[in-house]
């Protein structure tokens, strides 16, 4: 059984995209090293940046280890503070993977079901769905971001602004995000819902929440997809926005945008390695998601073949 | 026209008071400022003073009203943080954020659309290809990241440009400007640069795709046929169909230039409303940030409106049907 549907995967139309476009496989064994590199980080980093035991202020501010003064131990030299770049940067990608990760999951799951319920309901619920989406997406998504963020942070007493900063962002940027999926979700469940086999099932008996969730959801499910993997790239770019400018991760557990603003207070110090690193990375993984969507969205749609 | 004016005034004016009800929200989401204004062991007649005396006791909607009639004459009530009225600190603010704008949506413009033209008229040429290939990378590119390298390069490596602040501004009235002044003017250069960068890109893409599209049409071809000059089409009669739909998208991306200069302007620590905003965000000042939204909504309503009626003053054919519809 795994066999046929192994064979069956190779031989699909998507696998014969995939093969023939360069972007495409480049993206994505990029990207696959970064997850890997941010699932091992404990283990790839040389040091652990969260323990300051482990901090030595003798080795601050040295460069990466091929310039002149720089250290073999830190391969991409040291901030102000004694801490490894290299190890840094692993810690931080694996903050900003997992922000990222659970906004799209929760944009996604907000917007399907938003998106079913107004598809599927029609009427007030869907005027009403659809009305608050079209004001969302009058305002810039960084915008929407910084306002429930600062909602939020005015909610919660200051000395927990620290340990709630990671959910907070998966708020800001979850909230911010669920609209795309609404309103593709909406448009296919409103096809769906008139074809037989809903009428069929709503013969049988079955539920609104039945037919919703075991009949419709599969068949709208195809474009979220696509639209999840374009989200995770500006999911990862406005966590790091938030973060950089400050109301994002706490220095003290510091994302790669957080990273970046650290750098940013001392580019005049000469510690050019400190801001460019960082950036490198988040500029690598930001364009590998983006030309992954692009090809994924021009692969799956049969218009463009 | 008159009709369609004066649908698109109504219409702004409920889009601006569900703004008002957003930001109206934000003050019951954080809690009751009572707590916050009088001592803990203050007697529950005491709190039902200052409940009377702010207007808490009254229905909401009668709460609600009251925001508006206020906000409407300029009265946002005052900051949190440092009990200045929120009003006077936008209006400190307000034309550091407006000069800087305003720079960069021109300097879109004055970049982007030639650059448009050029590539969609050569677009083999080798210059067109690596600028259409700097235009990706371009979009790519997080703003931040851009700004930092501009003061990387610039300010740190060459040391030719300033890497924060406005320079010396000169006041007038209450407008404090920073371009009759060298140190200004020079200061306005990295910020304006970094902002426009997004917007040029997106200005040169979409003028080339339109001018490539309005290129191969028939009246075009009419005009080749006629045997009029290269210049005399591509300038007179392409470009001016090429530029209606560049309007509408500006005109929107103007109110996404606004919300970008909050970047910009930490970047560069430019001493306007988006830093201002920020500020306000990291310590929950609530009225500051409400306020913001207010006016960024207000200039987002009053851009989109102005761009609408542009759009059927250019556009002949909306005309038309404008004006069978009101009738």
């Amino acid at each position: 059984m795994a066999d046929t549907t192994l064979s069956r995967a190779l031989d699909s139309d998507l696998f014969w995209s995939f093969r023939n476009s360069w972007t495409a496989r480049l993206s994505s064994l990029v990207l696959i090293s970064l997850f890997l590199a941010a699932a091992l980080a404990p283990v790839l980093a040389t040091q652990d940046p969260y323990d300051i035991s482990q901090l030595f202020l003798l080795d601050s501010e040295l460069p990466p280890m091929w310039a002149e003064g720089g250290d073999p131990r830190y391969i991409l030299g040291t901030d102000q503070q004694a801490r490894d770049l290299y190890s840094s940067i692993l810690y931080g990608l694996r903050l900003s993977l997992i922000v990222g990760f659970a906004s799209v999951a929760l944009a996604a799951a907000l917007g399907v079901s938003l998106g079913l319920l107004g598809g599927f309901l029609g009427g007030v619920v869907d005027a009403t769905i659809m009305r608050v989406a079209d004001v969302l997406l009058s305002f810039p998504a960084i915008l929407v971001a910084l306002l429930v963020n600062g909602i939020a942070r005015g909610i919660l007493p200051p000395e927990q602004h620290a340990d709630a900063a990671i959910w907070v962002l998966i708020l800001a940027i979850g909230l911010t995000n669920w609209v795309q999926y609404a309103r593709t979700v909406r448009g296919s469940t409103m096809v769906e819902r008139n074809k037989e086999y809903v009428q069929a099932a709503r013969i049988n008996g079955v539920s609104g929440i039945g037919i919703m969730i075991h009949h419709i959801l599969p068949n709208v499910l195809g474009p979220v997809l696509v639209i999840a993997t374009i989200n995770l790239g500006m999911a990862v770019l406005t966590e790091a926005t938030l973060s950089f400018l400050g109301v994002g991760m706490p220095a003290t557990q510091p994302s790669l945008g957080t990273l970046i603003r650290i750098g940013n207070e001392y580019l005049f110090s000469g510690l050019w390695w400190v801001v460019i690193f960082p950036s490198v990375v988040l500029v690598v993984l930001v364009l590998a998601v983006n030309l992954l969507g692009d090809w994924l969205r021009d692969a799956l749609n049969p218009k463009l073949r | 026209m008159l009709g369609f004016l004066i649908r698109r005034i109504i219409q702004s004016i409920f889009v601006m008071l569900a703004v008002a009800l957003i930001a109206f929200m934000m003050f019951r989401f954080m809690g009751d400022p009572v707590n916050s204004m009088v001592s803990e062991n203050a007697t529950t007649e005491e709190r039902d003073e200052v409940r009377e005396r702010l207007g808490l006791d009254q229905p909401i909607w009668v709460q609600y009203g009251r925001y508006v009639a206020r906000a409407a004459q300029g009265d946002f009530g005052l900051s949190w943080r440092n009990a200045r009225p929120v009003s006077t600190l936008l209006a400190e603010r307000f034309p550091a954020t407006a000069e800087l704008v305003l720079v960069a949506a021109g300097l879109s413009l004055l970049i982007g659309i030639p650059l448009g033209i050029f590539t969609a008229l050569r677009p083999h040429s080798f210059l067109a290809q690596s600028l259409q290939f700097l235009s990706l990378i371009g979009i790519s590119l997080p703003t931040f990241v851009t700004g930092i390298l501009l003061i990387l390069v610039f300010s740190v490596w060459l040391g030719w440009l300033p890497s924060f602040g406005r320079g010396e501004v000169v006041d007038i009235g209450w407008w404090s400007t920073g371009f009759l002044t060298l140190s200004g003017l020079k200061a306005l250069i990295l910020p304006s640069v970094m902002l426009c960068l997004f917007q040029l890109t997106l200005i040169m893409r979409l003028v080339r795709s339109e001018m490539m599209e309005v290129l191969r049409t028939d009246y075009i071809k009419f005009a080749r046929a006629r045997g009029l000059t290269n210049r005399s089409i591509h300038f007179r009669h392409a470009l001016k169909n090429t530029l209606i739909p560049v309007i509408t998208i500006f005109g929107l991306q103007l109110g996404g230039l606004i919300a970008f200069a909050i970047i910009t302007e930490t970047v560069f620590q430019w001493p306007g409303m988006g830093a201002l905003f920020i500020q306000a965000v990291s310590f929950g000042d609530v009225p500051v940030m409400a306020s913001y939204l207010v006016l960024v909504s207000l200039i987002f309503v009053i851009i989109n409106t102005s761009v609408d009626l542009l759009y059927a003053v250019l556009d002949p054919r909306l005309r038309v049907d404008g004006a069978r519809a009101s009738h």
